[in-house]
């Protein structure tokens, strides 16, 4: 018998399985394409008066007052999201800077669209640089996952909340208009809504010990510094435990595709298509975006070469680069403002470094 | 097993929910399905559209280039997709607002899918109609599971809308090529 499933976009599922995972504050501005994201939200987020574990749903006036209310949230210890896409996100770069800067969990989803400037509404993959590089002022990262089915979506939300309470970082869900609008059947985890999670940084009353203090401002001298010298220790070991990835026939493969997100899901099916014509292609699929997956490119004979596939002119490209350090030839094929890379054209690029390489 | 459907019509018609129906019943088959919608400012009266693909293997992109189906609902959705239909692909055409003539109506199947909703006396279930008629004409998914769809979104306490549902999709099951 075939397991129940139940039909949703990329932004129900992301939305479910932030529920799921014990959202307790979701606070966003509606934008296309992740609005149906918000609209779940309004309608399954708030509880009945004298709830036990109260959720929170509020549509701010905009997107920096709902990045600043998840700051705050957090800060009292919530389990705390909001969403966007990319115009939305550029706008909330300030406030994740400050929650990087105050040590404090929160999930963040972007949905790209096309841009630069207000761009479009299409699909695109063009926020990478942004999300993998900290988007606001300082030294700070985000973890970043990328989801390449609504199924994954809904599962890494909720390793997104983990992940940022296990760490006390943001955590990013990286997806784009394909994923958010994209209706597929999920599997909904048996996974009981989390509450009662207790947090002993929070401001979380007082009232009988130390009072806890939750702040991005170091004037002493040296305190900054020190402070920065943690958060980097924190990175170190996000790096070292948090590679993830997926990948298919790196073994034998003489090209090896690299694609994120709805991207990967086209370069999967063309690497099919190349192999049932006996062409020895692979693919891998960077699922955390940050950190980058650098250990399935080490000891790899340096004859392979690498192909990255994006939505965008050319971003994941630098991270593969620097992953592969000279060692391995590295192509890149992509199509951005609203354009995507067809399972023809990766086909005809793949046949093309065939025959000039090997 | 790989079925790339595109349905067209325009806004208020139903296509995104034909769409719907179509893929929550190949998901009770177990079958992989990809919904994706056109998701710009579609209007009421402009022309909208959904893509649907019903495999066996995992689905690549959900975005249809070449159809093998294409359920086309009125005039200009017709105009902007009949391109995208492969050589040999099945039209199913709603006649009461466009139609196909001479050499290119091979491989039609055209039915006045709107003035049937008519006479079974709700114009909106037109698109319920044309499920039937491509339920009857491609055995991809059972009529047994599209029920089961109407009987899980019907509005509880309203009977009456899942058996203007239900008939509709009988009727457009009865038409026949030709």
């Amino acid at each position: 018998m075939v397991k129940t499933k139940i039909l949703l976009s990329g932004n129900e599922a992301i939305a479910q399985g932030a529920i799921q995972a014990g959202c307790s504050f979701y606070a966003g501005y509606p934008i296309t394409p992740q609005n149906e994201l918000i609209a779940y939200m309004a309608k399954y987020m708030p509880t009945p008066p004298g709830t036990e574990a109260p959720r929170v749903f509020i549509q701010a006036e905009s997107e920096l007052a709902a990045i600043s209310m998840v700051y705050g949230a957090s800060a009292a210890g919530a389990r705390a999201m909001t969403s966007s896409s990319s115009p939305g996100i550029s706008l909330k770069q300030e406030g994740i800077s400050y929650i990087a800067g105050a040590r404090l969990p929160a999930v963040i989803v972007n949905i790209m669209r096309g841009g630069p400037g207000l761009g479009n509404i299409a699909p695109s993959q063009a926020d990478y640089f942004q999300a993998t590089r900290g988007g606001g002022h300082g030294d700070y990262r985000l973890i970043v996952l990328a989801p390449a089915s609504v199924q994954e979506a809904y599962n890494l939300t909720q390793t997104a909340f983990d992940l940022a309470d296990k760490y006390r970082t943001p955590v990013m869900i990286l997806g784009d208009g394909i994923l958010g609008q994209m209706m597929e059947p999920v599997q909904l985890s048996g996974r009981k809504i989390k509450t009662g999670l207790v947090k002993k940084w929070a401001l979380s009353g007082c009232a009988g010990r130390k009072p806890n203090i939750v702040k991005s401002f170091f004037l002493r001298e040296g305190g900054l510094e020190e402070f920065n010298l943690k958060l980097q220790a924190n990175y170190a070991l996000i790096k070292r435990k948090e590679e993830r990835y997926e990948s298919f026939f790196l073994s034998d493969a003489k090209i090896i595709l690299v694609a994120y997100g709805s991207m990967a899901r086209i370069a999967k099916s063309a690497m099919y298509q190349l192999r049932s014509a006996g062409k020895k292609v692979g693919l891998l699929r960077p699922v955390s975006l940050w950190p980058f997956p650098q250990q399935p490119f080490n000891r790899r004979n340096s004859k392979v070469k690498y192909l990255v596939l994006e939505m965008s002119y050319g971003q994941m490209v630098e991270d593969v680069r620097l992953a592969v350090n000279g060692k391995n030839t590295v192509d890149f094929f992509g199509r951005s403002g609203g354009g995507i890379p067809s399972e023809e054209q990766i086909i005809g690029k793949v046949r093309k470094i065939y025959h000039e390489n090997i | 097993m790989t079925e790339q459907i595109i349905i067209a019509g325009s806004g208020g018609q139903g296509v995104m929910l034909l769409g719907k129906v179509l893929a929550q019943a190949a998901m009770l088959e177990g079958r992989q399905v990809t919904w994706f919608p056109a998701y710009g400012a579609e209007v009421r009266g402009g022309t909208s559209y959904c893509m649907v693909i019903i495999a066996d293997q995992a689905i690549g992109s959900p975005y249809v280039t070449a159809a093998d189906t294409l359920i086309v609902l009125n005039l200009p959705s017709l105009e902007k997709f009949k391109s995208r239909l492969k050589t040999k692909g099945l039209l199913i055409l709603n006649s009461s607002l466009a139609q196909m003539s001479g050499e290119d109506k091979t491989g039609v199947w055209q039915f006045p899918f709107t003035d049937i909703a008519i006479n079974l006396g709700n114009i909106k279930v037109a698109n319920m109609v044309a499920l039937g008629c491509y339920a009857a004409a491609k055995n991809i998914v059972k009529v047994k599971n599209i029920l089961e769809v109407f009987k899980s979104i019907a509005p509880a306490g309203n009977s009456g809308i899942l058996e203007i549902n239900q008939r509709a999709l009988a009727e457009g099951q009865k038409l026949n090529k030709g």
